[in-house]
């Protein structure tokens, strides 16, 4: 046996939560600079995942970097130099998914924008990419924005189809909200910012929360007997589900959201227009196709096809690699996302996969694996 | 009377005259987590001490098996193939991976009995 014993170095940061996961019986890994935990005592990765997409599981996502965005004027005026999606569009209260770019229109960071007013901008970025990214923003529009870390905030994510009725009995403004907007909220004296989003492919919450309050509210929450903890490997298994990128794997700064298939971020006013890092080759891309494009990859069998797993055509061409795979637990069954040459994308495409020195046929997917249960109307 | 030993990789091997029964720890599923998928030697493979003899693989990871000792494989539990779950629920009973003709029993020495095992992973 290998890789089944991981111990964690005594130098990870923690989170407000972190005495009560290990009050909780949780198992913690580092993760990000982080001890996080990757799956709680008596459930395990396979029931927390199914938890969640039968009831309510809560996420403790601190270690994401949470930021404000100012400006005398739109601060959104400013990001769009750097992200391809319409952020001057977005009115108040609404969420969107983004990317930051390098110049070479590769993707530096994926992060959600929520506008609070016209002159406030509130960020969510990836914990492993929060100090690369607080730079690039500050070198790139540091002179017209200013950027103020929230680095005490804790962040709660409360996904599954029971999220709905359980966070109501606390905020009752949650009921009202649909997928992808977002309101502040006072709760106990404390000031909440709480959007209808997540990354599970379920319906649910985000909240930041301030770090000294966390303790108490994650409580609260846990204490309806719909919400359980859910630990760092079940938030990958649902994600992955649900057709959504984890950054380093399935995205990195040589990759353009054009390859990486997320056309949909850039808005039909920043196809036009332009103007963001690497718009020339981004809009290019977006005529004439990639090379390469990622793609959903469902292995035939039971057999994991895990990230750096070779992909060849039928005739035993390399022609990608998976960046994101394993078992999903919903699907009962494998599943995986990576990168195929663009003549190999269409969905159905047979394929095979490298696997253990054996090839093992796979066929490109659709995504997502699941369907998702956003609230949409 | 049979006796178990186990390896510092945490397979556990059943010893029963020149037979041995191979599976993988308590202390190995529950750091594993759920295992979804397994993959056992043929029968008639010949293993050698400390060489791969599978694959188990939890929602989380993939682990290489490695067999705690040498010999010639003359059978495969099959249903861990439908059932992968029983290497959690019952690793050192029907969770067992495959059995063995043990070709060298001084190999053993090489191994931990239950005592020392128990000893050994306190101390992880």
């Amino acid at each position: 046996m290998e890789n089944a014993v991981q111990k964690t170095p005594p130098e990870h940061l923690k989170t407000p939560l972190w005495a009560l996961h290990k009050e909780m019986g949780g198992k913690m890994v580092g993760f990000a600079g982080y001890d996080m935990p990757v799956q709680y005592d008596g459930m395990g990765v396979l029931k927390e995942h199914l938890h969640v997409r039968s009831a309510a599981g809560l996420f403790d996502v601190s270690h994401m970097g949470q930021a404000l965005l100012t400006a005398a004027a739109d601060p959104a005026v400013f990001l769009e130099k750097i992200v391809p999606g319409d952020i001057v569009g977005l009115e108040p209260w609404k969420t969107r998914y983004t990317v930051l770019l390098n110049d070479d229109g590769g993707i530096i960071d994926d992060l959600m924008v929520t506008r609070w007013n016209d002159k406030t901008l509130f960020l969510i970025v990836n914990a492993a990419c929060k100090d690369k990214d607080f730079a690039y923003i500050q070198k790139k529009i540091g002179g017209q924005v200013k950027l103020h870390y929230l680095a005490d905030r804790a962040l709660l994510a409360l996904q599954g189809p029971k999220a709905e009725s359980v966070l109501t009995r606390l905020l009752p403004v949650a009921a009202g909200m649909k997928f992808m907007t977002a309101t502040k909220v006072t709760y106990e004296g404390h000031e909440l910012y709480l959007s209808r989003s997540g990354y599970s492919g379920e319906d649910g919450y985000e909240i930041s929360v301030p770090s000294s309050f966390a303790p108490a509210f994650a409580k609260k929450l846990l204490g309806y007997s719909e919400v359980k903890w859910i630990g760092l490997g079940a938030r990958d298994s649902l994600r992955l589900e649900a057709g959504l990128c984890l950054y380093g794997h399935d995205l990195d700064e040589q990759t353009t959201p054009i390859e990486a298939n997320l056309k949909w971020v850039i808005q039909k006013r920043r196809r036009e227009e332009g103007g963001f890092c690497g718009a020339e080759k981004i809009l290019g891309q977006l005529k004439n196709n990639p090379r390469r494009l990622r793609v959903g990859i469902k292995p035939e069998g039971r057999a994991p096809m895990r990230e750096g797993t070779e992909l060849l055509s039928a005739d035993g061409k390399k022609i990608g690699i998976i960046t994101s795979g394993g078992f999903g637990p919903s699907v009962d069954g494998p599943v995986a996302m990576g990168y195929v040459e663009t003549a190999f994308a269409a969905t159905g495409t047979r394929l095979q996969a490298l696997l253990r020195g054996v090839l093992r046929p796979c066929e490109v997917a659709a995504l997502p694996f699941i369907k998702p249960n956003y609230r949409k109307d | 009377m049979t006796k178990i030993f186990f390896s510092e990789d945490h397979e556990y091997v059943r010893i029963d005259g020149a037979i041995g029964t191979v599976g993988i720890s308590d202390y190995a599923q529950k750091a594993l987590g759920d295992v979804v998928y397994v993959e056992l030697p043929k029968i008639g493979d010949k293993l050698v001490q400390g060489g791969q003899a599978g694959v188990v693989e939890s929602v989380k990871s993939a682990s290489e098996v490695y067999s705690p000792v040498s010999g010639e494989v003359f059978e495969i539990n099959t249903a861990l193939t439908g059932d992968p779950a029983q290497i959690n629920q019952d690793p050192l009973g029907k969770g067992w991976f495959y059995k063995i003709k043990i070709s060298n029993e001084n190999e053993l020495a090489a191994l931990k009995n239950e005592t020392a095992y128990n000893a050994y992973i306190q101390s992880l």
